[in-house]
């Protein structure tokens, strides 16, 4: 085949970065190098958009022992032990075919987990679907949801969290992220770094098949109405295997065989074997023969892009061939040496014992383009006027009824019951709480994980939603009781080359880069997804954060179930009654603009650090963040989960109930605490500057407002249980 | 008391067992499926997970590995052999237990707390229990508990139903049944009561902090009845 302009453009290339390559090689590439070059060009790979950028976040800490630029981030959780970490998008594809695009997105993240050594020890996720009316919705969810649980339950890994949301903008692109956790001692940590001359080579795990095919280069280009015919660049999974792969290599990594190790996921072999080269400042040389292939007659080009699920790359010590093989022949999985690490600092395949393709690595890395693309900043909208006769025929039971049932408030069981969450047996906070919480194997410690994102808020102005949720990740570990360590983020938008988008992009991250580093929480790890776009429409910017905490006694954690009538609920922190954004102006007042609620990252760090005070000294029974809804959707979702009622009366301020119950603003929680302890709490509260008002006492079966208005928590729980059950039904 | 579990490749309750079988006392070995020889055991256990990726059908392939005829001939001698989950459908594909298992009902995968009843307790599983009704845990796809009309009367017969589901009151009726399973079996024995398969995980509630601690109670018996 002629490599030429129009070839390069077929595969994803700009006409200014073929002129580049061939300025770069001197000469015209061929098709495997064009190959090469487009799978570590697109902007998966090369993150070229946002890499600029990408510098701004504070990746440093006291805690962190690896941050971005491996396989996962590393945390330190102290006794010698370290959390790797990592959240990543599987959009593109799951969008194509649903169940195994979200089924290989779980697999490639804890695949990047158990790269590093670490054993997987809890998988999150945060999928976001269309409008519940779009025809698609259904169908995607249910395959999403299987392919999730189908991967990870295989595994024996257990889902302990995740966020579900629905929006209209998602109609044409969903997202598919997935996070995973794993436990490592910290001097057993693997990493990617290439060392040593002549190092022997190996390919481990499945076969390479013909399926995934520019699967990265798919994943970085915008949809049109022949996405259907891209089927074949999804690629295919197989758990078991998978679950071999990390017996397998977990045994291989208990000795001192392994000088770097990679798993192969977007862009296969080809981005394993340059990023261990380019680390280590080496060359490689593959010869392709020996690559163990699933299907016959398969070229150069289709190997070295192949994205064939459960494989992996290792750089070996001289002379551990057979002590590897052994324990890969153990558990039926291929291996092969495919070739040694060279001093040339240049990619050299061999296929049929003719050279097929030479490139030098740093072309390749460290000349792949990087752009300052053009960004519009977002304006802060002005504030609503909501006026008051809108209120005045409004019931509050009613609005209450409808937003607990709201498709993405309501309760997620459905969805997370398909998913083994209890696997491993040190699950002992499931899904459905503020975070997911899983003990340290062992030992009296446990890890809090909990995903999040704010698209509407982002939407409204990128700069605070950024900020939003780094904060709500922090509150979310904080209500478990666990201290928030560190965050990996998923950044999910639209195309790049539109100016909006990159505003969105560019001020999300800023926006997370000021909160994680004033709350001295910072971005360990994470991935870049544009394009989430059909033609002209593009996603709400969505960048999801995972946070990640330490409890370093389990037995001190805290569930969001109110836990006992005559007990005093507390909201800690202030109501100013901020409406705009919120799920109660969006769909009780269909008011859909507005900026977002403010945040003040004083109080949201002195408030939480308040919290965890509070539970260090035993005083909390229970607590919930305040989020999406305000305090009442707060407050029904503790009594439903702890079965107990309670009667509420709204403290005086100049706030109407509307405002006081459903306002979305920031950095405030719900506490329940014991009679006794009023005068304790409270002038801890005070004496650190902390507002908190009190707003009810738990008693009987049933919500009340002021002596008036009464609902049994029954009602509320069906309202809240039955709406997904009902939809999927 | 000794006790031994299997480790077939895609097993991935092999090591909760471990946990939980120590915790209790026992001295608990793993044993690799392609091994030949059982160890001297009082008790054998086939864990839950995705042996051989439960490709083919769930349970067939583990059922024909090479460990699979040291432990048939352990049942058949009267050794105590437990199926939890996947282990359970490997025991009805072997045929030690009577039955199979498709999937769920609502064909798919169901993870959360259950609770169910003992059938009868005359066996060295349930003996000297002072509980009729367990809360459980469960997590399958295949769960759906079903054999022929004569099976079942067979089954009854001879006090095979190990236990039911049921709701916490211990009322069998279908509206606590979460798999589809026939007449809400949860768990069979053998004729002899040597041999136990049940879908619910007892391994995963030994702990009040995890889904619940009635696990406990049913290890701690079994240790004690072995004795």
């Amino acid at each position: 085949m002629q490599v030429n302009e129009k070839l390069a453009v077929e595969h994803g290339l700009k006409v200014e970065e073929y002129k580049l390559i061939c300025e770069l090689l001197k000469r015209t590439p061929n098709l495997t190098e064009l190959g090469i070059f487009s799978a570590m060009w697109n902007e998966h790979c090369s993150y070229k958009s946002s890499r600029l950028h990408l510098k701004k976040l504070p990746t440093k800490g006291k805690k962190v022992i690896q941050g971005p630029g491996e396989n996962a981030g590393v945390i330190d959780i102290e006794d010698g032990d370290a959390i790797v970490f990592k959240i990543e998008s599987h959009n593109h594809p799951s969008f194509i075919e649903p169940y195994q695009g979200a089924a290989t997105g779980v697999g490639g993240i804890m695949r990047d987990v158990f790269t590093m050594g670490a054993r997987p020890i809890a998988n999150l996720n945060s999928i976001h679907f269309g409008s519940t009316q779009h025809k698609k919705t259904k169908n995607l969810l249910r395959g999403v949801v299987h392919g999730i649980g189908g991967y990870g339950n295989c595994m024996g890994v257990p889902t302990i969290g995740g966020q579900t949301c629905f929006d209209r903008s998602y109609n044409g692109n969903i997202l598919v992220n997935a996070m995973t956790l794993g436990l490592v001692k910290k001097n057993k940590i693997f990493y990617s770094k290439a060392a040593g001359l002549n190092k022997p080579v190996i390919y481990v795990g499945s076969k390479t098949g013909r399926d995934g095919i520019h699967g990265a280069s798919m994943a970085s280009a915008s949809f049109d109405d022949k996405i259907e015919e891209k089927k074949p660049t999804v690629q295919v999974g197989d758990p078991f295997t998978e679950k071999l792969l990390l017996e397998a290599c977990l045994e291989l990594m208990a000795g001192d065989s392994i000088i770097a190790i990679q798993d192969m996921g977007a862009a296969g072999l080809t981005s394993s074997s340059i990023e261990m080269a380019s680390k280590g400042r080496l060359g490689i040389e593959i010869n392709l023969d020996k690559v163990p292939c699933r299907e016959t007659k398969m070229t150069p080009y289709e190997i070295m892009l192949s994205e064939s699920q459960e494989r992996m790359l290792i750089v070996l010590e001289n002379g551990k061939e057979n002590l590897a093989k052994k324990i890969f022949d153990k558990w039926g999985l291929d291996f092969a040496v495919i070739g040694k690490t060279t001093n040339t600092k240049n990619i050299e395949l061999f296929f049929n014992s003719e050279q097929v393709a030479k490139i030098p690595i740093n072309i390749l890395v460290e000349n792949s383009p990087m752009y300052d693309r053009k960004w519009r900043k977002t304006k802060l909208p002005k504030k609503n006027k909501i006026q008051k006769k809108d209120l005045n025929n409004l019931k509050i039971l009613d609005v209450l009824k409808k937003m607990i049932s709201n498709p993405n408030v309501c309760s997620k069981k459905w969805i997370w019951e398909q998913y083994d969450h209890t696997v491993m047996g040190d699950t002992i906070q499931k899904p459905g709480g503020n975070s997911g919480v899983v003990r340290v194997h062992g030992t009296n410690k446990a890890i809090a994980a909990a995903v999040d994102s704010s698209a509407v808020y982002c939407w409204a102005h990128p700069l605070t939603g950024g900020k939003q949720i780094v904060c709500e990740s922090w509150r979310n570990l904080i209500s478990v009781g666990a201290k928030p360590v560190a965050i990996t983020n998923c950044l999910n938008f639209g195309s790049p080359e539109k100016e909006e988008n990159m505003g969105e992009f560019v001020e999300c991250v800023e926006g997370i880069g000021e909160a994680s580093k004033y709350l001295a929480f910072p971005v360990v790890s994470g991935n870049v997804s544009f394009y989430n776009q059909t033609k002209e429409i593009g996603i709400k910017p969505t960048p999801v954060i995972g946070g990640v905490g330490l409890i370093k006694d389990y037995t001190k954690m805290i569930t969001m179930n109110f836990k006992s009538e005559g007990n005093l609920v507390l909201v800690i922190g202030k109501t100013e009654g901020h409406l705009d954004q919120s799920l109660f102006a969006r769909t009780i007042l269909d008011e859909k603009n507005g900026p977002p609620p403010e945040i003040n990252l004083f109080n949201e760090k002195n408030n939480g650090e308040i919290i965890l005070k509070l539970i260090e000294d035993n005083y909390i029974k229970s607590a919930h963040d305040v989020s999406l809804g305000g305090i009442l959707m707060g407050v029904s979702k503790m009594c439903i989960e702890g079965n107990i009622g309670i009667e509420i009366k709204k403290p005086n301020s100049l706030l109407n109930e509307f405002e006081y119950f459903f306002s979305e603003d920031q950095g405030r929680y719900i506490i329940e605490i014991s009679k006794s302890d009023i005068k304790k709490v409270t002038s801890i509260l005070e004496k650190n500057a902390v507002h908190y008002d009190e707003i009810g006492t738990l008693i009987g079966k049933s919500v009340s407002f002021n002596e008036k208005t009464i609902v049994p928590v029954d009602e509320l729980k069906s309202y809240n249980n039955n709406w997904l059950k009902n939809y999927m039904r | 008391m000794k006790s031994s579990v299997i480790t077939f490749p895609g097993s991935n309750c092999d090591r909760d067992m471990d946990v939980a079988l120590k915790k209790f006392g026992f001295k608990n070995k793993m044993i690799w499926h392609n091994d030949n020889e059982l160890p001297k055991s009082d008790l054998v256990v086939l864990p839950g997970g995705f042996s051989y990726g439960d490709y083919l059908r769930c349970g067939s392939v583990a059922s024909k590995s090479k460990i699979m005829q040291s432990v048939i001939n352990f049942a058949k001698s009267g050794g105590l052999v437990m199926g939890i989950c996947n282990g359970f459908q490997i025991l009805v594909e072997t045929g030690l237990v009577p039955g199979v298992l498709l999937r769920n009902k609502y064909l798919e995968f169901i993870c959360k707390n259950v609770f169910v009843k003992l059938d009868n307790k005359d066996n060295p599983y349930f003996k000297n229990l002072e509980k009729d009704i367990f809360e459980l845990h469960i997590a399958h796809n295949e769960g759906n508990y079903f054999c022929t009309e004569d099976q079942l009367k067979e089954i009854k017969d001879n006090n095979q139903v190990a236990i039911y589901y049921c709701n916490n009151d211990g009322k069998i009726e279908e509206e606590f049944n979460p798999n589809g399973s026939i007449k809400n079996i949860a768990g069979i024995l053998n004729k002899e009561k040597n041999v136990l398969g049940m879908m619910p995980h007892p391994e995963r509630m030994i702990d009040s902090c995890l889904s619940g601690e009635d696990g406990s109670l049913f290890f701690k018996n079994l240790l004690n009845n072995i004795k």
